[in-house]
């Protein structure tokens, strides 16, 4: 019972990381409907400048949090402009190769710069542990569940409470009818990407202490997010951390209870079933076009 | 018995009824056109037809033959084509691919045979390009045969979309809205091309129309619909001028 | 420009539409029948390899350009063609047998995928061949009994006939452009006949697709089947070609890779299948030479331009230390691909397409032709 509860709270833990992932996947896909390959590469990234920051610096670790999340929502900002906004509008598919091309790119980049090693972050959560009668429950795990909640609930806020976040949701339902009422709506695909690279940057600083970080960090937990994304049905919020976190359970239970090798594939199995039963994930909506 | 009949059929979605019990009767050799105001369940009535809708009850008989239950694909086979208010065409490809794709029932090959090209395909792909071209002529579409339809204008394509159903060979052709977005010109075009394939190639149509002068000129029946309920049923001039119908679209 | 006359039905049906074609391809196949007996070994490995790159390209065109539907997953499909004949091999199964029983299977398999995909749609669809591309890689890798694992298997060299045909021999290269030659014949034949139509109708619109009396569904399975199908066949080459193969050869990278190669060669045309190939698997043999020579000529450059022997050292170790770089590979592909979605959208082959076109209208080509038509409506999630 003990073992379970331990499994599950690293479980849940790792899901948050995962559900973070794939909530900037779905912010992204809501306001533009592009899928963005890359999303894995952009914590990656932003687990790179706070290792900069703190690590190298040695800025206290809130001002490095903050300044990475910074730095990385500008630089979200800098590859909507770039790679996507030129070709926003085409085809689903070429924009998610586009996106695929950005996710090489970052991580041969940061292999070159950052070089292919392992680096960790120091944190304040680092070390301590909270005891409930046997159980023993590490500090940097439960930091990374607050942390997915205050941010889910930030976002949720932001997106419902806000003229922004009612912008963002009129454009994602239809683009041009929204640029006619008078939304911008390329200010607003931008400062989504902004958003959404931010969350990243929390995703990737939040697992520092859990994994480490490396270049190719982002393609193992970006392919691990995506089935998060798919779970939750690709365009619902709490769905996205829902599905993460069914993820890291399903994960985290595979590697405990079952034969080696099931762990990586668990979450792949699972998806696949759901997507047979229902394919449009568990929080989809079913839509069928007109005609 | 009738050729075509639809039996109290009824489409809910929730609480919203877009049909109705719904009985109507179409006779071989007719032009039947059903009208209506917009979201009087004019199209759902042919998206139940071809199946893209599953009717919530009723039944559909075509040819003394319950296919209330045949899969989508199976309705072409039967002899039942069809055209979209918006359009439905291969975008991508020639306009004489489109109207090869209406040929798709009568094809008989299979994949293996297909992939070596043998003769017996060749013969298949002449007779499928002959009738085509009796389309193409039928219609006027000569300038287009090889052009992509994406860069088509809307009229062509209305016109591509009635050839690749005639292409099929249909004994029943639904029509949905064959004038929206046409001019005065092409209206009057596309009324002659629905007379002649009654009476040159003996399709049966059945037609949802908004234009009610393009009604008047066709029909040899009229169905007028309203939230989902048949309001009258008869000669173009009947239906005009029976008091629902008069109420209904004037919204007294 | 040459106007074409049509005068029968045939014209719409034949494979060269005029002579100028025959003549062409004529000489292109002489080239490449010639080809062994000329070129160096290190180029005819390179082209075998474009041969079987290129198939997995045709086979990739046929699910993801002419019927729509993408893949993520056909580095598994060239993995279960692989090892069934490093399988097969092992029980002294003849040549032709095996190669005929990969492609079966791997075409089975394929049809297995095809049904769970029908009801899914764009990026659903995607997940979903990834995740079966890495389930069939964990397989691969814990199945010891028949995979031998993380260990890898041995392939031996083909034997035909009683003849042992080594992966670099003139031999073995003609087989490999036998089956591109065949895949892509068979393609065009598919494309001129109902199914191909079948294909294009359910990528365009499946709703009037399914008006049209196209069974949606057997199709896609057939696409499916067909696609994974080529993908075993290439699969047998590729386990011949590298006479080693292990379950991290068959990775999501891969996949990708063929997506690459549908992409940069232009996704709607065979031609594109076969320029993209060229163009992936000579990126290897251009960054090699990048390291080895590109310093020296810069240097050499700089020299010529007024810079003392010093300075042009400098450059060059700069250079070099630059081109030795690691992951230089992988930006340089990330940059490829976006500037290839961003700038070129059609592919080598539409450049190819846009400048013959240029010289056949001169002066009067207007670049509004290619032009690509932008959908900013929601159109693509409520398909």
């Amino acid at each position: 019972m003990l073992d379970f509860v331990q499994q599950l709270v690293s479980g849940v833990a790792l899901g948050c990381v995962y559900g973070l992932i794939a909530l900037g996947f779905v912010l992204v896909y809501k306001a533009t409907e592009v899928v963005n390959f890359a999303q894995g590469d952009l914590m990656m990234l932003g687990g790179f400048f706070a290792f900069t920051f703190i690590g190298m610096m040695g800025l206290n670790y809130w001002v490095g949090f903050a300044a990475a999340v910074a730095a990385m929502a500008l630089f979200g900002m800098l590859a909507e402009r770039v790679v996507v906004r030129p070709i926003l509008g085409y085809p689903q598919f070429s924009i998610i190769m586009a996106t695929i091309g950005l996710g090489y790119f970052l991580r041969s980049v940061a292999g070159m710069v950052w070089g292919t090693d392992d680096f960790k972050i120091d944190t304040p959560f680092s070390q301590g542990v909270l005891r409930i009668g046997s159980l023993v429950l590490a500090h940097d795990k439960l930091s990374v569940i607050a942390a997915t909640v205050i941010l889910c609930a930030l976002l949720w806020l932001f997106f419902n409470k806000t003229t922004l976040g009612t912008a963002m949701r009129a454009s994602s339902e239809n683009m041009l009818a929204a640029y006619y009422m008078g939304i911008p709506v390329k200010r607003v695909v931008s400062i989504v990407w902004a958003i959404s690279a931010a969350v990243a940057t929390c995703a990737g600083v939040l697992l520092a202490p859990i994994t480490f970080i490396h270049s190719n960090v982002g393609l193992v937990l970006g392919l691990k997010a995506f089935p998060a994304a798919v779970l939750g049905g690709f365009g619902s919020i709490p769905g996205a951390v829902v599905g993460g976190v069914l993820i890291g359970v399903i994960e985290s239970m595979a590697g405990f209870y079952l034969a080696e090798g099931w762990k990586d594939v668990a979450p792949y199995i699972v998806l696949l079933a759901v997507l047979l039963l229902k394919p449009e994930g568990l929080f989809g909506l079913h839509v069928r076009k007109k005609v | 018995m009738s050729y075509f009949r639809a039996e109290n059929l009824s489409l809910h979605f929730g609480g919203l009824k877009a049909v109705d019990a719904v009985s109507f009767a179409v006779e071989r050799g007719e032009i039947l056109s059903i009208i209506g105001p917009n979201g009087a369940g004019k199209s759902s009535i042919f998206n139940l037809i071809s199946r893209i809708y599953r009717p919530t009850s009723g039944r559909i008989f075509f040819e003394d033959q319950d296919i209330t239950e045949q899969p989508p694909y199976d309705i072409a086979r039967l002899g039942i084509a069809r055209t979209f208010q918006n359009i439905e065409l291969f975008e991508n490809a020639t306009v004489l691919s489109n109207l090869l794709v209406g040929r798709h029932r009568h094809s008989t090959t299979q994949l293996w045979q297909e992939l070596l090209f043998l003769p017996s395909v060749r013969a298949n792909e002449k007779v499928h390009r002959r009738r085509v071209e009796q389309v193409i002529e039928f219609l006027d579409l000569e300038p287009y045969r090889d052009k992509l339809i994406s860069g088509l204008p809307y009229g062509v394509r209305k016109v591509i979309e009635l050839a690749r159903a005639l292409c099929s060979e249909p004994k029943l052709i639904l029509l949905d809205e064959p004038s929206s977005g046409l001019n005065v010109e092409e209206t009057d075009d596309m009324s002659f091309w629905i007379r002649d394939m009654k009476s040159e190639l003996g399709v049966t149509v059945l037609m949802v129309e908004h234009d009610m002068s393009l009604v008047n000129r066709v029909s040899d029946r009229v169905i007028a619909l309203n939230y989902g309920r048949v309001l009258a049923m008869g000669s173009p001039a009947e239906v005009q001028r029976h008091p629902d119908v008069v109420a209904a679209y004037l919204g007294a | 420009m040459r106007f074409l006359f049509k005068t029968d039905y045939e014209d719409d049906i034949r494979l060269f539409p005029h002579s100028g074609y025959i003549v062409s391809y004529g000489l292109l196949l002489a080239v490449l029948l010639i080809a062994p007996y000329v070129l160096s070994s290190y180029l005819m490995s390179q082209l075998v390899f474009v041969c079987i790159y290129a198939t997995v390209g045709v086979a990739l065109l046929i699910l993801t350009g002419f019927t729509g539907q993408a893949s993520l997953g056909h580095a598994a499909f060239l993995a279960i063609g692989a090892y069934t004949a490093a399988y097969l091999q092992k029980y002294n199964v003849p040549f032709p047998v095996y190669f005929l029983a990969a492609g079966a299977l791997t075409g089975l398999i394929g049809a297995l995928v095809g049904f769970p995909a029908l009801r899914l749609q764009g990026i659903y669809l995607v997940i979903a061949t990834i995740s079966f591309a890495f389930i069939v890689e964990e397989i691969l890798a814990r199945w010891e009994s028949v995979t031998n694992g993380n260990e890898g298997m041995r392939v031996k060299a083909v034997s035909l006939l009683g003849v042992t045909v080594s992966r670099d021999s003139p031999t073995f290269y003609f087989i490999c452009l036998a089956v591109l030659v065949l895949t892509i014949v068979g393609t065009l034949n598919l494309l001129r006949s109902p199914t191909g139509r079948a294909f294009v109708a359910i990528r365009d619109s499946e709703t009037a697709a399914r008006s049209m009396g196209i069974n949606v569904a057997l199709y896609k399975v057939k696409s499916f089947a067909i696609s994974a199908a080529i993908t075993g066949f290439a699969g047998v080459l590729f386990a011949h070609k590298l006479s080693f193969i292990s379950p991290e050869m068959f990775t999501l990278q891969l996949s990708i890779e063929f997506i690459i190669v549908i992409l940069i060669g232009g996704t709607f045309s065979l031609h594109g299948a076969v320029l993209g190939a060229i163009f992936i698997v000579m990126i290897d043999p251009f960054l090699t030479y990048l390291k080895d020579d590109m310093p020296g000529i810069i240097a050499g450059v700089a020299a010529t331009f007024g810079a003392g022997s010093a300075t042009a050292g400098n450059i060059q170790s700069k250079v070099a230390a630059f081109a030795s770089l690691n992951g230089l590979k992988g930006a340089i592909y990330g940059i490829i691909i976006m500037l290839f979605v961003l700038f070129e959208p059609l592919g080598i082959y539409g450049r190819w397409l846009k400048i013959k076109l240029f010289f056949q209208l001169f002066p009067l080509y207007k670049r509004a032709t290619f032009k690509r038509q932008k959908i900013y409506v929601k159109s693509e999630r409520n398909r």
